[in-house]
């Protein structure tokens, strides 16, 4: 056991860090939060003697603005469709590589990562030609099952789903890597024993892979909802947040409403609004999990 | 019986990773294409002629080459200092005893939950006071240390003995001399790893300087491409480019250190 440490050490290696952390991040923080409840403006950005106490206003006209909920109806729809899409493509490719039959996992693998670390901004412009409605590469492999030319970022029933498969092309391959060495971690004998008892493929995978993965499945899900709550880029960069505020999700909007038109005491509240949906989501899915292990 | 199954699973995976491989593949293809060229129906996934005029003008009239040093110095700049100060941090957190360790720990562990978005308006806010919007501190001097990093160092200082620290006080060694000739030299592996995280995530950043760099000579590549885009809608093939030059640099750096990016996202996703 080492001696207590002297208190100069303390501050000689842990004062950086913190003091950095303290000024970036829980003093902003706090701040924020009493910003949420002034009316903090460009007005007040040039003199703040213009800034008012104005206590609950910014919550109660968020509550009573159309283009709140429609931002809060996108992200949802992205957080709930996109996100199981996510975990089960990122779950299915595990699966895949894992299986014995492959060889050369290694470089499956890589190729299958390579989308996670590539720049958020270049795949949506990729992307945005990708999905062009007359040159574009999708709908041109999709004329081959008969499927007519749509105009994905252009049509508001399509931009969501559009920026759904980006996302789930440009992720899966990192929640894949969590979860192959998920299913390293399962005993083999599980697997040989249900295979003695006549246990189909899908049985194995339905009450074996699945419930050991369970705590790993947790995990990634609500790594991934946490994420997802935070959808920026590729909106900001496909669509702007259109066609019709089809597209337009709480960080955008926050965004728009704080660094464009500088409604700082708005923005902070719609930035209180996103943290407390985010708590509320992530209890909810360790309750769901806990439920479910009975 | 069994064949069929692996040929199916074979023909499953060759499929994924075509997909997966493809908008890249059109990405470079294109970027090599005649202006327009790439605008045709049926697409074409190959260019005909090889045509290297969008990278020249992206450097010559576009102003790239600044923004790509821009870039890279923000993303060496953040690497370096966010190694000391984590890993400092992250090591005091393993190895020092003091009170209250554990439970400050824990405190910053779960405040990891509030999403980052929400300090952006009051730091923003504070660098205009401090005179550092549209610098490089703008975007290193919040990045300097964070939450993860620090945890990240702590799981890997765990594994270091206790015993090579005795010794080393045994020998008179002061604590910073610890860190410095025992310490850093240990810990190199999981240094590499945070070094990668936090270079391709400063890189790849899109948000944070797109608030705090408004003047066009100190965008990002990131935020000067997302720019080009709105302006240049119709210049596919220059757009592709572009893209390309934003992406190479960060997947070289990946291809190089890949397995010590995988194994921080396992470290990462390793509960207490």
């Amino acid at each position: 056991m080492l001696n207590k440490t002297k208190l100069s050490a303390i501050i000689l290696f842990l004062g950086p860090s913190l003091l950095i952390i303290a000024l970036f991040f829980f003093m902003p923080v706090i701040a924020a939060f009493a910003m949420s409840f002034t009316d903090f403006d460009i007005y007040a950005l040039g003199n703040l003697d213009y800034l008012r106490f104005v206590a609950f206003k910014n919550y109660s006209t968020l509550l009573s603005d159309p283009l709140f909920w429609t931002a809060i109806k996108n992200t949802f729809y992205f957080v709930m469709v996109g996100g199981p899409l996510s975990v089960a493509a990122s779950l299915a490719a595990a699966v895949l590589l894992n299986s014995k039959f492959i060889r050369f996992k290694g470089v499956f693998r890589l190729i299958y990562f390579l989308p996670v670390v590539t720049t958020h901004v270049a795949v949506s412009i990729v992307w945005r030609y990708i999905y062009h409605p007359r040159f574009g590469l999708l709908n041109y492999l999709l004329g081959f099952i008969g499927i007519g030319p749509v105009d994905w970022l252009g049509d508001p029933n399509w931009s969501m789903p559009a920026i759904i498969l980006l996302v789930v092309w440009k992720n899966f391959g990192y929640n894949m890597v969590i979860f192959i060495a998920g299913l390293q971690n399962i005993p083999e004998e599980l697997y040989e024993a249900a295979s003695i008892e006549g246990a189909s493929a899908w049985q194995q995978f339905k009450h074996i892979t699945i419930p050991q993965l369970a705590p790993t499945t947790l995990f990634i899900s609500v790594i991934t909802m946490i994420g997802y709550f935070q959808l920026f880029a590729e909106p900001y960069v496909m669509t702007q947040g259109g066609p019709l505020n089809s597209t337009l999700s709480i960080v955008l909007y926050m965004y728009q409403e704080g660094f464009r038109w500088w409604n700082i005491g708005y923005s902070t509240a719609l930035a209180f609004m996103l943290t407390v949906i985010i708590l509320i989501g992530t209890s909810i899915q360790f309750k769901l999990q806990k439920e479910r292990n009975g | 019986m069994a064949k069929v199954k692996k040929y199916l699973v074979l023909a499953l995976v060759i499929f994924v990773a075509v997909i997966t491989f493809i908008p890249f593949l059109w990405m470079v293809s294109a970027s090599f294409m005649p202006t327009g060229a790439s605008n045709t129906y049926p697409p074409k996934l190959f260019p005909e002629k090889f045509d290297f005029s969008h990278y020249q003008i992206l450097f010559s009239r576009l102003n790239l080459s600044r923004y790509l040093l821009n870039s890279i110095i923000i993303s060496l700049g953040a690497t370096f200092f966010s190694l000391f100060l984590n890993s400092m941090g992250g090591y005091a957190f393993a190895k020092f005893r003091f009170a209250k360790k554990e439970s400050l720990f824990k405190f910053l562990l779960s405040s990891m939950i509030i999403p980052g978005q929400v300090t952006m308006l009051p730091v923003f806010l504070l660098l205009k006071n401090m005179g550092l919007i549209n610098t490089y501190w703008a975007i290193i001097v919040p990045g300097m240390a964070s939450i993860f990093g620090i945890f990240l160092i702590r799981q890997y200082a765990f594994s270091i003995p206790d015993s090579m620290i005795e010794a080393a006080k045994m020998d008179g060694a002061t604590e910073l001399q610890i860190y410095l000739k025992v310490i850093l030299p240990l810990c190199k592996p999981i240094l590499v790893t945070l070094g990668l995280f936090t270079f391709m995530g400063t890189w790849n950043d899109f948000l944070w300087p797109l608030i705090v760099m408004t003047d066009s000579n100190m965008y990002t590549l990131p935020v000067a491409l997302a720019n080009l885009s709105s302006e240049h809608v119709q210049d596919t093939e220059m757009l592709m480019a572009g893209s390309v030059i934003t992406i190479v640099p960060v997947l070289i750096v990946f291809l190089a250190l890949q397995k010590y990016y995988i194994k921080g996202i396992m470290m990462g996703s390793v509960k207490e």
